[in-house]
């Protein structure tokens, strides 16, 4: 166990250093980080006394190991748009998507799970069979069409719920919240509807195969001869082995979501980190962006190796390195 | 796949090899092709869409490129069936007088042109760094496949985000319009070849130890015959399927990234684009800009998913 522990750490610290190369280059190499932060009138001179400052006089691998170092000590930099700490500006903006992408998270399983066990439990029954046509059409939706027709809908036609921003915020300390005021509330409404759509397609067809496969188990014949209610079986019973999975896509999923936010963001003008990286790339402010990416790339890659441990943890046979499909 | 052909009675005569349409038409595909309505629906809409795109130059009712044919005074006409609605603009026009059925044809053809292409693109690259890393193994697999790793590390739009967003800082403004399609299929691919790799990757390790490959290699094959005869066609009916789910993938790839801002250029718009500039409408009531390359797309979308879909349960051998 303690070998694969650290053959699964070693390979994820592997695949973030690689991003940070990736990040590293983009950060260095596409434009010039003299030009984007001295004015017009900076002199040949203060260019010089500049780049010397920044190091960028230094050899490749040094530069790359001074970019590691003050990344993981939270550290990207100045951006070049508004010259403010990138970590402070990523800071003030990662609540909005973290509560965008939890309450997406909640509706899917809320929405995903009851779904897939009616598909699976009443195979043939009209409500299953329109839960089904409604699933792939979850899947072709664009979430930004999803969104353009909510807001289409709810907020020209009907009126009811705001179109863009974040509505009030409470502070509490460096957080800042959208959960505790009424307009806060009503403001996560249709971002977080459309960026569940995809998720809860998702979460119902997994809860779909896995139910239709533990239906089949001999200890769920048993507990129906055994006379237990038929309802009882299913919602408890069989339901209860189907989570795990449900589990672990959820955890995979949640650095996809928080990617995904960034078309949503797009759409509801919501502030939140999604919307920062596209101004930035709009405005090519390297720092951000290679900020950006190095960020969700470690959730995302913090999440997979959990993930993997937490399995590896509960099932021995997954630790064997050569029965893993994907290698 | 097909049925054997039933053994005829004359045994000196080989029997005639059976034309390719008759093979098709008995094959287990077709019958299941015909046993599922949602099928036939989601080829025929596909079908539909994807020959009224590509003859828009000869149905559209106007040019959107030509900005000679824009009539300012036409702008802004709801649709037909609406009080307001003119003649010959069946879907409304757009600020500038663009006629949007014309806008959404043309800009369907854009879409499933960059969208078969990135998955065609990065099919080849898949396949061909699959089979070298299973067949071969050893440390050139260790390298494909650990890059695959880091390209799998990060989320798909993004890397087509930083792609696209890179390649237009650092191209000129000129050829940054010019070279936006390619630019979009590159930016697509890349993220998406690792999974057909991966496939490939899998059964041309368990092929490449078969008897039958020893046997070719004794005999002097040369490698890449035995990978492209003998290993690929083994592993083409999964590859089918992702391809297939990819192509929808693709698309709505592609839209994304238009719709915001990194994708076709507005004086080339792909539906991602039309649905970007739509959308700057949405609170003045020009509702039918933004609303009809939306349907447009999720149509596109859809079939192809279904297709898929349908294709994923009839080439599953489990499932027969």
């Amino acid at each position: 166990m303690i070998a694969f522990l650290l053959k699964r750490t070693a390979n994820a610290v592997f695949v973030m250093l690689a991003v940070a190369l990736l990040a590293f280059v983009i950060f260095r190499f596409f434009g010039d980080p003299v030009e984007m932060m001295v004015n017009e009138q900076a002199t040949l001179q203060d260019r010089i006394e500049l780049r010397e400052r920044l190091g960028l006089n230094d050899g490749f691998v040094t530069q790359y190991t001074r970019f590691v170092t003050n990344a993981v000590q939270g550290d990207f930099g100045i951006s070049y748009r508004n010259q403010q700490d990138v970590m402070v500006l990523i800071k003030e903006r990662f609540p909005a998507t973290f509560e965008l992408v939890l309450v997406a998270t909640v509706i899917s399983l809320v929405v995903g799970i009851p779904a897939g066990v009616i598909t699976a439990v009443y195979r043939d029954s009209r409500l299953a069979n329109i839960l089904q046509l409604g699933s792939i059409v979850g899947v072709s939706l664009p979430s930004f069409v999803v969104g353009i027709l909510l807001i289409l809908a709810f907020s020209v036609s009907l009126g009811w719920l705001p179109a863009f921003g974040r509505g009030e915020t409470v502070d509490i300390g460096w957080w800042s919240t959208g959960l505790l005021t009424p307009s806060g509330r009503a403001a996560l409404i249709l971002p977080a509807i459309s960026l569940s759509t995809f998720q809860v397609t998702l979460v119902m067809r997994l809860v779909r195969a896995e139910m239709l496969e533990t239906l089949r188990a001999d200890y769920i014949k048993f507990a129906r001869a055994r006379g237990v209610p038929a309802r009882r079986v299913q919602w408890r019973h069989a339901l209860r082995n189907c989570l795990m999975p449900v589990i672990t896509l959820t955890g995979m999923q949640i650095g996809n979501l928080i990617a995904f936010a960034l078309v949503t963001e797009t759409v509801f003008q919501w502030p939140g980190m999604g919307m920062l990286f596209i101004q930035a790339v709009t405005f090519v402010d390297l720092p951000v962006m290679a900020a950006y990416l190095l960020i969700v790339s470690f959730i995302f890659v913090a999440l997979n190796t959990l993930v993997d441990i937490t399995y590896a943890w509960v099932d021995p046979r997954l630790r064997d390195d050569t029965a893993r499909g994907d290698g | 796949m097909e049925k054997t052909a039933s053994m005829p009675t004359d045994t000196t005569l080989p029997p005639p090899r059976p034309s390719r349409l008759s093979r098709l038409r008995e094959s287990d595909l077709w019958y299941s092709f015909r046993a599922h309505p949602s099928a036939i629906f989601a080829v025929a809409l596909l079908a539909l869409v994807a020959v009224t795109a590509f003859l828009a130059p000869l149905i559209a009712p106007q040019n959107p490129y030509d900005l000679a044919a824009l009539v300012l005074w036409n702008s802004e006409i709801p649709p037909i069936w609406d009080a307001a609605g003119q003649w010959p603009f069946v879907l409304g026009t757009d600020t500038q007088g663009r006629d949007v059925l014309s806008a959404v044809l043309y800009g369907s053809r854009i879409s499933l042109i960059i969208g078969f292409s990135s998955v065609m693109l990065a099919l080849v690259v898949g396949l061909t760094l699959g089979l070298i890393a299973g067949y071969f193994g050893g440390w050139i697999d260790n390298v494909i496949m650990r890059i695959g790793d880091v390209l799998l590390s990060m989320p798909f739009i993004l890397i087509a985000i930083l792609i696209t967003a890179i390649a237009s800082a650092s191209l000129p403004t000129g050829l940054k319009d010019v070279l936006a399609a390619p630019i979009l299929i590159f930016a697509i691919a890349v993220p998406s070849w690792v999974q057909y790799a991966r496939t490939v990757r899998a059964s041309a390790m368990v092929e490449a130890k078969k008897e039958y490959v020893q046997a070719a290699r004794l005999i002097r094959v040369k490698s890449w015959r035995i990978m492209l005869h003998h290993i690929l066609p083994n592993c083409l009916t999964p590859i089918m399927v992702a391809a297939t789910l990819n192509f929808g993938l693709a698309i709505l790839s592609e839209a994304t990234l238009s719709f915001l801002g990194v994708g076709m250029p507005p004086d080339q718009p792909s539906l991602g684009t039309l649905i970007r500039i739509g959308n700057q409408y949405l609170f003045s009531g020009l509702w039918w800009i933004v609303v009809f390359p939306s349907v447009q797309l999720c149509l596109i979308v859809l079939s192809v998913n279904m297709i898929g879909d349908w294709l994923r349960d009839a080439l599953n051998p489990k499932l027969r």
